[in-house]
């Protein structure tokens, strides 16, 4: 298919980590229904490893892969390097997005820190708190409009 | 790929073999340029004319209110901006139209209030269905158009034609209609449903992509749109597209020939599919089930987004289409589905299924099967579903 590439496509039909972690040490949750995306990432985590990690996500068929592809990215990984994980990179590992999907990956990013900042909260774990800004703040991602 | 289940015909359909046949002599063997005096562009000249003349009486007009076009979306912008300037023209600038008509009306009605007219959107009811009274309601004494679409592409509702018609010719407003998706379809008959003008395209009843018309009943100013020569009249120049126009008209003849035994076996189908698909929990179909194109489903599944049950479906070998924002390439979902009141996160997950006489028993039973399971699939990963399932969030259908 020519909208995306055979590993996107290879992530969305066969994602992995697909599921829900009923004890998890972090959840974040990004998006809204009302735009079409919403991810969740469930985290186990010990002694700052990242050793499981689940998502489920309502959203495209990019927005499964990135999902697949990012948690991929940070399984067994410290949470150190887990908060170093850019949507460039999801994107980069994915073989690309076509442009108007880029926030796919912005999510998936997003999501993370979310499950990371969720377990410090949880567990009273100090953090540096530049190290998660609020993603509202950003500029809203900006569609290409393309018509059939 | 096992199968190939096309059921996205409202998209563009396939040629049929007569349209195809209608072609190809106008590749190598009748080449002539119609407005060519000698015998080789003659030839074509009378391609041309029999096309026109096969065209009109399949709309019910005379040839010379056939205007050929690259499609339907030029036949929209020419029929909308003719009539808007005829209005202008009297100190007219109020237009009516209705929420959902495609994009290549809206858009041109947006340039238009730019450029100081003023437009009037008629709801659509959760039905997808105006009436001729709210029509009556909303012309002014500086109303200088009505256009409404015959059939909607997206959720396949009829509107009342000719009673529309009827409203604006008694306030002698002019009435245009896009019938992309209505000819070819329904026995659309430009005299009985008092329509003005219209816009058709071939690649929607079989023909070939790139070519349309437009009705413009005589008498009615048409704006020139492309100068540059005499041809359509002097109002489109440009050499015209005789083998699409000769397969557009062979296409035409073909659907309006065979236009009731289509309808009975198209809608006998759609039936069956509306009430197999509606078994799905929290699913439901959207527009009026009865005033609706034959081969036209639009169903919405709540909890997962319609980008994903697409791309799941494709890979099952069913080709159908979906009014998510991911498949608009926009931030919003379906226009149309909002103008019938759908919240955006159900809009999301839309489903269009929209199908042709090549579809079978067999097409229908498959799809039957397998949107279940991918519905069921995508639900399962789904974070929205998981919330409206344990109750924290409100299930909207």
């Amino acid at each position: 298919m020519a909208l995306y590439s055979e590993k996107v496509m290879d992530h969305f039909t066969n994602p992995r980590n697909v599921g829900k972690i009923d004890d998890a040490d972090g959840i974040g949750e990004v998006g809204n229904a009302k735009c079409g995306d919403i991810m969740k990432i469930y985290l186990k985590i010990e002694n700052d490893i990242i050793v499981d990690v689940k998502f489920n996500t309502f959203g495209c068929g990019s927005a499964i892969a990135s999902s697949s592809m990012a948690t991929e990215m940070i399984k067994g990984k410290p949470l150190s390097q887990a908060l170093e994980l850019t949507n460039k990179a999801v994107a980069e590992a994915l073989d690309g997005l076509p442009a108007h999907k880029m926030h796919c990956s912005v999510l998936a990013e997003e999501a993370i820190r979310a499950a990371i900042k969720d377990y410090y909260d949880k567990h009273g774990i100090a953090y540096d708190k530049t190290q998660f800004p609020d993603p509202h703040d950003e500029e809203e991602e900006k569609h290409d409009f393309n018509e059939d | 790929m096992a199968r190939t289940i096309y059921v996205d015909n409202a998209a563009t359909t396939a040629m049929s073999d007569k349209a195809i046949a209608a072609m190809t002599p106008y590749f190598k063997e009748i080449y002539g340029n119609p407005s060519s005096l000698h015998t080789v562009g003659q030839v074509a000249k009378e391609a041309l004319d029999a096309a026109r003349e096969k065209m009109a009486k399949c709309l019910n007009c005379e040839p010379r209110e056939i205007y050929f076009t690259s499609g339907g979306s030029e036949a929209d912008n020419q029929c909308i901006r003719s009539a808007a300037l005829q209005g202008a023209k009297k100190g007219k600038k109020h237009i009516i139209s209705t929420a959902f008509e495609h994009h290549a009306v809206l858009h041109t009605l947006k340039k238009l209030e730019e450029e100081g007219f003023e437009v009037t959107y008629l709801d659509v009811h959760s039905n997808g269905l105006v009436t001729a009274e709210e029509v009556r309601a909303a012309i002014r004494p500086d109303t200088a158009l009505v256009t409404i679409m015959y059939a909607n592409n997206e959720v396949g509702t009829i509107q009342p034609i000719s009673e529309i018609g009827a409203v604006c010719r008694e306030a002698k407003v002019i009435f245009h209609t896009d019938a992309v998706q209505a000819v070819g379809h329904l026995p659309v008959d430009v005299r009985a449903d008092n329509i003005d003008m219209l816009s058709l395209s071939a690649h929607k009843f079989h023909g070939p992509k790139g070519v349309g018309a437009l009705y413009c009943k005589k008498g009615l100013p048409l704006l020139t749109f492309i100068e540059g020569g005499a041809q359509e009249r002097g109002k489109r120049a440009g050499t015209e597209n005789i083998a699409g126009i000769s397969g557009m008209a062979a296409a035409l003849e073909e659907s309006c020939q065979s236009l009731d035994k289509n309808a009975e076996n198209l809608t006998r189908l759609r039936e069956k599919l509306i009430d197999g698909l509606l078994k799905i929990p929290h699913s439901r179909l959207n527009g009026d089930r009865v005033k609706r194109l034959c081969g036209n489903v639009n169903m919405c599944f709540e909890g997962i987004e319609g980008e994903s049950l697409l791309l799941l479906l494709d890979a099952k070998g069913i080709c159908a289409s979906s009014g998510s924002a991911c498949t608009s390439g926009s931030l919003d979902p379906s226009h149309v589905l909002l103008a019938l009141g759908l919240p955006h996160e159900v809009a999301h997950g839309s489903l269009r299924l929209s199908l042709s006489e090549a579809n079978t028993e067999e097409d229908i039973d498959y799809i039957i099967a397998e949107v279940p399971k991918v519905v069921e699939y995508l639900r399962s990963i789904s974070p929205v579903w998981e919330e409206l399932e344990n109750g924290t969030r409100k299930h909207l259908i």
